[in-house]
């Protein structure tokens, strides 16, 4: 087989396995929770088909609290972040608050949820650092309160967590989209013709942006409506939401809550399909509404105030997402901190050297899973993009349906599906399955990172290249590479960040037997050791930030006496 | 030395013809390819390089005198592009751009000997490390060109090659680029809007009119 026909071959089948990878696992896993929840589990006794699971399910306390509980947050939360970055974008599209908020975005994203929910909740706790800066003097309080927060019944706790989260990941698919509906063109002519930007972003942008985003929105309610870690660090607890509930009947020692915990599953599936679908009815209801709107010739819109509000709003998320995490930096090095002190005194490395042996096995662990995850997803996006390039066509609109399949549908439940049908057919859980487990969510991240850069590098380099007799391979590898390397690398490291802050997967495809920093911050969390925990949100924090320093200066160093290949300083 | 044949070409978008050209390029020949844009002057480069898009159906033959080259994927055909950019690598130095396109033969001493020849040749004996980045407008053109010779093309496409160089520069590089393709005896095909890039090429020019009239090409002897 020449190169070049080995090329074809590879870059061929790469996008099928990729396709693959992100469908299997999810089919396979909804059919394997779906058999279950009917009573079908020959493994646990359970030889025929039965309603039993869901009368039991039904008869469970608090399911309507359970249930509301997760349709609204995840719908509140993914409304409050869509109405953040839309006003964000319309206030300060291409301004330099812009640019240095689009610098962060990177890093923010690779906070792990975990890591941000138990920054938040140590900020917002009544011994929290807020209230430790309000205290005595605003609120007179010598001992901390007594409110439930976070961990509020109303979730409203949870709705925060998710939404400084959820902010940066709709920011940072808004950048390529902006450029996909050519936002800066729309908002050039409409304000030619006299438009105030906001105004104009809602009335000609938004029609052409909106779309683009629909994917990641619907991703988000997908996420929130289902989350587990996120919901178990803020979430009530009386009752928990769903999800989190699915999980600990799951992990009930009694092996016959499985068929329950099956049909919890699939329950979560309609709920998150029917949070989308309500979303979908707004969607709808909103482009009816303003389809006059936009063509009354309106100038302006409030402009200032929202701007204002945006300002504030924006602020306010990456403060919380700071905050949180300056108070677990605090926490780790914390030896005696009474309430009302503002800051630890003196601060100590005993915590952290007490914490130095608990930490290697799971620092390891997730190192090699969150290497292992990002490598494979890695040469199945470049496979994927390569083959885009060749054949000269972008990913078919089904295609890009399926790269948002693990986001989509509820990890909850197909997960758990893949569990029991692992141990139908009798495949050892381990580091394995750990892997492939964090590979499905990865991927999906890792393509929607760097496939604006790899379709938007210029043709005629390749075409340079092959005019100069260079096979595929080399133009590939000596041409492709090094002018991408840059946006590789940061693609691989939000992967890296993605694995690492992965709960779900871990705990449920490594059935206990693989321990990562975040399993181990999870569970940590709802225990009483402050410093402890910190100690781990802090190890997921620093494993992804590791990997980001890597992907800014090893471009830096590699093409130091390239000036063409440096960032640019804008 | 051999002649570049484009042997009744034909190319056609959505079932229309786009352009239709019948002619022989001698070597050391330059051919001046003119037009409105939307006329297919770039397309019609794509094709001869092998890098036509599929929206295209190309029909008849590019011949590099009796080898038939259009069925060979482009790093086969041995026909050297020059876009408009220089498209210099930036992640390798000017030295590492010339021996990416050189043909492997002999040493890798023997090759680098001939690095520093091509550029003594120009002038630029002192810049093989440089930073591409680093390079004026016209010593990147001069590097772009060495880099297609040392990669012993057989014909040259020319896509608006002076297009972006200042006007002081564009002379000189214009007559520089037209010598070395003669030097070489390098059938040449060129794509310009510029009617005195056409003229100094001091070959043919073949005026491609409106998409879509019959027989779209017509020709113009160079008097």
């Amino acid at each position: 087989m020449s190169r070049a026909t080995s090329y074809r071959s590879i870059v061929g089948v790469l996008p099928w396995l990729t396709i693959a990878l992100l469908s299997l696992p999810v089919a396979s896993g909804v059919l394997g929770a779906m058999a279950p929840a009917f009573g079908y589990l020959p493994v646990l006794g359970g030889d025929s088909l039965t309603l039993a699971p869901w009368r039991q399910l039904l008869e469970m306390p608090g399911l309507a609290d359970m249930t509301r509980l997760s349709v609204v947050t995840g719908l509140a939360s993914a409304a409050i972040s869509l109405g953040v970055v839309v006003l964000f974008l319309g206030s300060f599209l291409h301004t330099p608050l812009y640019r240095r908020v689009q610098r962060w975005l990177s890093p923010l994203l690779a906070v792990p949820h975990a890591a941000a929910a138990i920054g938040l909740a140590f900020l917002l706790a009544p011994s929290g650092w807020v209230a430790r800066g309000l205290s005595p003097w605003a609120t007179g309080w010598q001992y901390p309160a007594d409110f439930a927060f976070p961990g509020d019944p109303w979730g409203l706790s949870l709705i925060l967590g998710l939404v400084i989260k959820e902010v940066p990941f709709l920011l940072l698919m808004s950048l390529a989209a902006l450029v996909q509906c050519q936002a800066r063109e729309r908002l050039t002519v409409a304000r030619s013709l006299g438009y105030r930007p906001l105004t104009a972003f809602f009335k000609v942008v938004m029609p052409g942006l909106y779309p683009l985003l629909r994917l990641p929105i619907y991703a988000v309610i997908a996420f929130a409506t289902s989350t587990v870690d996120v919901a178990m660090i803020l979430g009530p607890t009386t009752p928990n939401t769903l999800a989190v509930s699915v999980v600990g009947w799951l992990n009930d020692p009694s092996l016959s809550m499985r068929f329950m915990a099956s049909a919890g599953a699939i329950l979560q599936m309609l709920l998150t399909l029917m949070a989308l679908g309500i979303w979908y009815a707004l969607e709808r209801l909103v482009a009816s509404l303003s389809r006059h709107w936009c063509q009354d010739g309106r100038r302006q819109c409030g402009e200032r105030w929202l701007g204002g509000m945006a300002l504030m709003a924006i602020r306010l998320v990456l403060g919380l997402m700071l905050a949180g995490l300056a108070g677990l930096t605090l926490w780790s090095v914390a030896a005696y901190w009474p309430f009302p002190e503002f800051l630890p005194w003196p601060p100590t490395v005993q915590n952290w050297q007490a914490a130095a042996d608990d930490l290697i096995v799971p620092v390891g662990q997730s190192l090699l899973v969150a290497t292992a995850a990002t490598l494979l997803s890695l040469v199945l996006v470049l496979g994927s993009l390569e083959a885009e390039t060749l054949k000269r066509r972008p990913l078919r609109p089904w295609a890009q349906v399926i790269l948002y399949l693990p986001l989509l549908v509820p990890s909850v439940a197909f997960l758990f599906g893949l569990v029991m049908m692992q141990a139908q057919v009798g495949i050892r859980p381990g580091l394995g399955a750990v892997i492939v487990g964090h590979a499905v969510f990865v991927l999906p991240y890792v393509f929607l990172s760097l496939a604006e850069s790899y379709r938007r590098l210029d043709p005629r380099w390749s075409q340079q290249a092959r005019s100069l007799g260079a096979g595929p391979w080399r133009v590939f590898l000596r041409v492709r590479i090094p002018l991408l390397l840059a946006p590789i690398l940061t693609a691989a490291a939000v992967g890296f960040a993605v694995s690492i802050g992965q709960y779900l997967p871990t705990v449920l495809m490594g059935a206990g037997r693989v321990v990562t920093v975040t399993t181990e911050a999870v569970s940590l969390a709802s225990g009483g050791d402050r410093r402890l925990t910190a100690i781990f949100a802090l190890a997921q924090l620093l494993l992804p930030a590791l990997g980001f320093l890597l992907a800014m200066f090893v471009p830096r160093y590699l093409f130091r006496r390239r000036q063409g290949l440096l960032p640019r300083s804008d | 030395m051999a002649s570049l044949i484009l042997d009744d070409i034909v190319i056609e978008q959505d079932q229309h013809p786009l352009l239709s050209l019948d002619t022989t390029i001698a070597p050391g020949e330059v051919v001046t390819v003119m037009g409105p844009s939307g006329v297919g002057k770039s397309t019609l480069l794509a094709f001869i390089a092998g890098f036509l898009s599929p929206a295209f159906t190309p029909r008849g033959r590019v011949l590099l005198d009796e080898t038939r080259i259009d069925a060979l994927p482009a790093e086969q055909r041995h026909v050297g592009l020059l876009f408009q950019d220089p498209l210099l690598f930036p992640h390798l130095d000017v030295e590492g751009n010339l021996a990416f396109g050189m043909v492997r033969e002999g040493t890798r001493r023997q090759r680098r000997e001939r690095i520093h020849e091509a550029l003594a040749s120009v002038g630029l004996d002192a810049f093989a490390k440089r930073d591409p980045a680093t390079l004026s407008g016209g010593q990147k053109a001069r590097i772009a060109l060495l880099r297609v010779l040392l990669s012993q093309p057989r014909a040259i496409l020319l896509d608006e090659p002076f297009s972006k160089l200042d006007a002081e520069r564009r002379d000189e590089i214009r007559h520089w680029v037209f010598e070395r393709v003669r030097h070489y005896h390098l059938p040449t095909l060129m794509v310009t809007h510029d009617e005195a890039d056409a003229r100094e090429a001091g070959g043919r020019i073949l005026r491609l009119t409106e998409r879509g009239t019959a027989g779209s090409i017509d020709q113009e002897a160079r008097t």
